[in-house]
C-alpha cells in the first residue's frame, strides 16, 4: 500500500455520497453540507439499508442534495418534491422516502403540497433547510425571511409576517415536528434518525441562514461566526407550543422536538378503510403489490 | 421490446354502454395503469370517479391530489416507483401540469395524460367542448422536446387509445397523450372490451445489469435507455437539469444538444411505427379532409354529402396528431388538389398541414370556435369550395 | 335514424331513460345508439332533457338537430322542447304533468300517467320506467325484451323487479293505447 492510499481512507459519510461529483456547490461555510453530513450519520447509526431508502429534492441550493447522495435520488421541479415523493412512496410503500429541500422550495412554491402531504399523514421525512431567502437566485425575500430582515427583493428591509413552520405543519398533521440549527449537529441526526423510525408526516426544519446572501446584505458575519451566533442564541424546549415558535429578526430562537405521535398513515388509512368497507373484495395494497 | 398480456384483474371484458370518461378510465385499468393521481376538472372528473371506484378491486392506489401541479408530479414520482401511472384533466388543469410534463420528459417518464378538451382560454366552457388544447399539448412546457399525442374520436377509441398510449409510452418513455374532448367524455355508446388475453401490453425495458454499472440515460440499441425503479439497489440519480448518461447535470451547451437531441429522435425517428391513421378512399380523391377527435365523425357526415355531389373526396383521421404524419401529407400533397381541415379551435393543426404541403396544394382551414362540435354542412361548403 | 329527446325535471331519471335505451339498442338490439346530456348549471335548471340518437350505421354527428321523438315529464321541458319536435313527430307525455298545447302539424301524440301508475305500484321514482316501457310499445323501436336487457345495472339491484315492473305496466298500457287507436 503506498502512502496516497493509507491517506484516502474513506471518511463514512462517503458511503452515501456521490464523490464522483464532488466538489458540491455550497458555498464555504454554508450549513447544507452540515445538515448532509447529520444525514448521512444518522443513516451510518442506523445501520439503514441504502437500498431501500429515496432522497426527493426539489430547486435550489438545498435541492442540490439528491445529486450528491447516493441513493436512488431525485431532484425534481421548483416545490413539486413532495408531490413526487408521495407517488414514489405509494408506488414502492417498502422504501423509506425523505424530501431534503429548502424553506422556499418547500414552504413558498410548494406550500399547499407541504400542509396536503402533512394533512394525509403521507409517510414521508421532510428535512427542510431554512436559510431565510432564496439563495439560488440571489438572495430574494422568502416566505421564511424575518421581519426587518433585508433581502434583494426587500431593499428597505423586509415587512411581510414569516412562516412559523413548526405551527403550520402541526396544524395541517405532521405527526412529527422538530426544529434544530445547523450546529445542533447530533441533535438533527437524533430527529433524522426518530423520523427514519417513524410512520407518518416527519417535518424537521433545520436553521442554517444563507452565508453569502442573507448574511452579508444583513451583515451578520460570516461562515462558522454566524452559525454559532444562531446556535447561541437558541433556546431547547421540547414539546413547546408551536404558536410561539415564529422566528424574529437576530432574536431568539425556540428550537426542540415539539411533536411526536401517532396516527394512521394515508396507505394504512386507505387499507383499514377500504377493507372495512368492501370487506374481502377489496385488493389489500401495501409492500408486496408491485 | 417485450410483450405481454393485460392482467385480467383490470379487465372489464364485455360489452358496456359507456362515456368516454369511463372508457379512458378502462383503458388504463385495461393497460395495467395502477396509480392514478388526479384533480378534479369538467369534463374530466368521471374518469377519476371511475378509477377511484375500481381501483380497489383490481389493487393499486387512487389519490385526489391537491392541485394539477401535484398530481403530475406524483404520477413521475410513482412511475419510478415502478407503477404505470396516468391523470385525467381539462385545459386549466393542463396548463398547471405543463411544468412537470416537461420533467417527464427531461426524465424520459412513461404515463398517460389524458385531457378532455372543452372550450377555452382560461376558464372558458367547463362544460362544453372544444379542440383547442392541442398545440398546447405539443408546445407546452417550456424548452425543445417531443412527445406523443393521440385522439379518440369516441368512447370506444378512448379505451382502445388509452392502452395504445401506455404502449407507446413504454416503448418511448415519453408522456403520451390522450386529447380527447367534451363531447365524447360525456357520449355513451358502445364500449367492447375484449378478454385479457387479447389486449397486448409493452413491458417497461427494466434494466438487469451488474448494480454498479447502470447508466440511466446511456441508449440501448433501439435508442431508448433502459430503466429501473428505486428500492433496486442501483442508487441512481435523475434531475430535470441537462443531465449526461449518468444522469447528472452537466450544463454546458455540447450534453445539452446531446441530451435534447435525443428527446426529439427518440420520436422523429421512429414516427413511422409510431403514427396511426385511418384512411378511406384516398386512392382517387382530390380533396383529402383531414381531422381528429370527433370531429372526424362530424367530417364523415360531411364528406357523404360531397361524395353525392360527384366530388372525389378521401379521408384521414389522425389518431396520432403528435407526432404529425409529415411523411405520409407530403405524399398525398402531389396528389389531391386541395386538403380541408376542420377543427374545433381557431386553426391550430392545419398550421402544421400548411407547413408540411407549401405549395404543393390547397390547405383550406375550417375553423370552429369552441362551445360545439361543426355543422356538418360548414365543412361540406369548405369541401365544395375546395374542389372548384 | 332515429333522434329520440327525453325531457322532464332533475330527478325523475331522465338521463336513466336514455341510459336505458341506449344500453339495449346498442348491446342487444343491434344498433347503433349515441347518448348525450347536457351539463353544469343548465343541467341543475329545472328542465332536464338527455338525446339519444339510434340507427343502422353508425352515428356521426352526435347530437340530436330535430328530434323525430319527444319524451316529456314535466310541463317546463314540454314548453322548452316541444317547439323542436319535428312536424311529423311523435310526442309522448306524462298525462297528469303536462298540458300539451293544440296539435301542430302531422305530430302524432300518445299520452300515459306514468306517474300515477308508479304511485299505484309503491313509488312514484320509478315513473321513468313506465315511461320507458309505453315508449317502448308506441315506438316499436325494440321489442320490450330487448329494451328490459337494458335495465340491470342502472337501477338498483334491490329495485331492479319494481322498475322492471312498471316497465311492464307502461308497455301494457302503450299496447292498449295503439289497440285503441288513440
Amino acid at each position: 500500500m503506498n502512502k496516497e492510499d493509507q491517506n484516502t481512507e474513506k471518511n463514512p459519510i462517503e458511503e452515501i455520497l456521490r464523490m464522483d461529483r464532488m466538489p458540491h456547490i455550497w458555498c464555504p461555510g454554508c450549513g447544507i453540507g452540515t445538515v448532509v453530513t447529520s444525514f448521512a450519520e444518522a443513516l451510518r447509526k442506523e445501520k439503514y439499508d441504502l437500498d431501500k431508502i429515496a432522497i426527493v429534492s426539489g430547486i435550489g441550493c438545498t435541492g442540490r442534495v439528491a445529486g450528491y447522495t447516493k441513493l436512488d435520488s431525485f431532484h425534481t421541479t421548483h416545490g413539486r418534491a413532495i408531490p413526487f415523493a408521495t407517488g414514489l412512496k405509494l408506488a414502492k410503500p417498502d422504501t423509506k422516502v425523505v424530501v431534503f429541500s429548502g424553506d422556499g422550495d418547500i414552504s413558498g412554491i410548494g406550500g399547499n403540497h407541504l400542509i396536503h402531504a402533512a394533512r394525509r399523514n403521507m409517510d414521508l421525512v421532510v428535512i427542510c433547510v431554512n436559510n431565510f431567502n432564496y439563495a439560488m437566485t440571489g438572495g430574494q425575500v422568502a416566505a421564511t425571511t424575518p421581519k426587518d430582515a433585508n433581502a434583494s427583493t426587500a431593499p428597505y428591509g423586509n415587512f411581510e409576517n414569516a412562516f412559523n413552520l413548526p405551527y403550520i405543519t402541526e396544524a395541517a398533521g405532521a405527526t412529527y415536528v422538530a426544529r434544530w440549527t445547523a450546529l445542533h449537529l447530533r441533535r438533527v441526526t437524533k430527529s433524522i434518525q426518530e423520523a427514519l423510525n417513524k410512520r407518518g408526516f416527519s417535518f424537521i426544519e433545520v436553521i442554517t441562514p444563507c452565508v453569502t446572501l442573507y448574511a452579508r446584505r444583513n451583515r451578520l458575519g460570516d461562515g462558522l461566526n454566524l452559525l454559532k451566533y444562531y446556535y447561541d442564541m437558541s433556546e431547547i424546549q421540547h414539546g413547546a407550543d408551536t404558536r410561539t415558535l415564529d422566528i424574529s429578526y437576530q432574536g431568539k430562537l425556540i428550537v426542540g422536538k415539539f411533536v411526536d405521535k401517532e396516527k394512521p398513515t394515508f396507505l394504512d388509512a386507505m387499507n383499514k378503510h377500504l377493507s372495512s368497507v368492501l370487506g374481502d373484495k377489496y385488493q389489500l395494497y401495501g409492500d408486496n403489490n408491485d | 421490446m417485450k410483450k405481454s398480456k393485460a392482467d385480467p384483474k383490470g379487465v372489464l371484458t364485455g360489452s358496456h354502454f359507456m362515456d368516454g370518461d369511463y372508457a379512458l378510465a378502462e383503458g388504463g385499468l385495461a393497460a395495467g395503469c395502477r396509480y392514478f393521481g388526479g384533480y378534479p376538472i369538467t369534463p374530466s372528473t368521471e374518469t377519476a370517479e371511475r378509477f377511484s371506484e375500481r381501483i380497489p378491486y383490481v389493487g393499486g392506489v387512487f389519490i385526489q391530489m391537491e392541485d394539477e401541479l401535484g398530481s403530475i408530479a406524483s404520477l413521475i414520482g410513482a412511475v419510478w416507483g415502478g407503477k404505470k401511472a396516468m391523470t385525467v384533466t381539462s385545459g386549466p388543469g393542463f396548463s398547471l401540469m405543463m411544468e412537470n410534463i416537461g420533467l417527464a420528459c427531461m426524465m424520459e417518464t412513461p404515463l398517460v395524460i389524458a385531457n378532455v378538451q372543452r372550450g377555452g382560454p382560461s376558464t372558458g366552457l367547463p362544460t362544453l367542448t372544444g379542440q383547442q388544447d392541442m398545440m398546447q399539448a405539443r408546445w407546452g412546457s417550456h424548452g425543445d422536446y417531443e412527445i406523443i399525442a393521440l385522439s379518440p374520436d369516441s368512447p370506444q377509441e378512448c379505451f382502445d387509445l388509452t392502452i395504445e398510449a401506455f404502449n407507446l409510452s413504454e416503448t418511448y418513455r415519453v408522456p403520451v397523450f390522450v386529447m380527447t374532448d367534451e363531447c365524447i367524455g360525456h357520449m355513451h355508446e358502445k364500449v367492447v372490451i375484449p378478454p385479457a388475453e387479447e389486449i397486448e401490453l409493452v413491458e417497461r425495458k427494466w434494466y438487469k445489469g451488474p448494480k454498479n454499472k447502470y447508466l440511466p440515460y446511456k441508449n440501448d440499441t433501439d435508442g431508448i435507455p433502459f430503466m429501473v425503479k428505486v428500492g433496486d439497489g442501483y442508487r441512481f440519480h435523475t434531475t430535470g437539469l441537462t443531465r449526461d448518461e449518468r444522469g447528472y447535470p452537466l450544463l454546458n451547451a455540447e450534453c445539452q444538444a446531446t441530451c435534447v437531441s435525443h428527446l426529439i429522435d427518440k420520436i422523429k425517428d421512429n414516427a413511422d411505427k409510431i403514427i396511426h391513421l385511418k384512411e378511406t378512399d384516398i386512392d382517387n380523391a382530390e380533396i383529402l379532409v383531414m381531422s381528429y377527435g370527433i370531429t372526424s365523425r362530424v367530417s364523415i357526415k360531411a364528406v357523404q354529402e360531397a361524395k353525392k355531389t360527384g366530388i372525389k373526396v378521401g379521408t384521414m383521421q389522425l389518431k396520432t396528431v403528435w407526432p404529425f404524419p409529415e411523411k405520409r401529407i407530403k405524399e398525398l400533397a402531389g396528389k389531391v388538389k386541395a386538403i380541408v381541415f376542420p377543427e374545433i379551435n381557431a386553426g391550430q393543426v392545419v398550421l402544421e398541414a400548411e407547413r408540411v404541403v407549401g405549395d404543393k396544394c390547397k390547405v383550406v382551414s375550417v375553423p370552429h370556435y369552441g362551445g360545439w362540435v361543426h355543422n356538418p354542412e360548414d365543412i361540406l361548403n369548405a369541401i365544395k369550395e375546395a374542389a372548384k | 335514424m332515429t333522434e329520440i329527446r327525453f325531457s322532464g325535471f332533475g330527478g325523475q331519471g331522465i338521463i336513466r331513460c336514455a341510459l336505458i335505451a341506449g344500453k339495449a339498442l346498442s348491446l342487444y338490439g343491434n344498433k347503433f345508439a349515441t347518448m348525450t346530456q347536457s351539463f353544469g348549471p343548465e343541467a341543475r335548471g329545472s328542465a332536464c332533457s338527455s338525446q339519444l340518437i339510434v340507427s343502422d350505421d353508425r352515428v356521426l354527428y352526435p347530437y340530436i338537430t330535430i328530434p323525430e321523438i319527444l319524451v316529456s315529464m314535466s310541463q317546463e321541458a314540454y314548453d322548452k322542447y316541444e317547439s323542436d319536435l319535428k312536424d311529423d313527430g311523435l310526442l309522448i307525455i306524462d298525462q297528469d304533468l303536462v298540458k300539451p298545447k293544440p296539435p301542430r302539424g302531422k305530430i302524432k301524440s300518445y299520452s300515459v300517467p306514468s306517474t300515477r301508475f308508479a304511485e299505484e305500484l309503491g313509488n312514484r321514482i320509478i315513473a321513468n320506467l313506465v315511461m320507458m316501457g309505453f315508449f317502448t310499445a308506441i315506438t316499436k323501436i325494440t321489442t320490450s325484451e330487448v329494451m328490459k336487457k337494458g335495465v340491470p345495472g342502472l337501477v338498483p339491484d334491490r329495485f331492479l323487479e319494481l322498475n322492471l315492473k312498471a316497465f311492464d305496466k307502461g308497455y301494457e298500457y302503450g299496447l292498449e293505447t295503439l289497440k285503441k287507436g288513440k
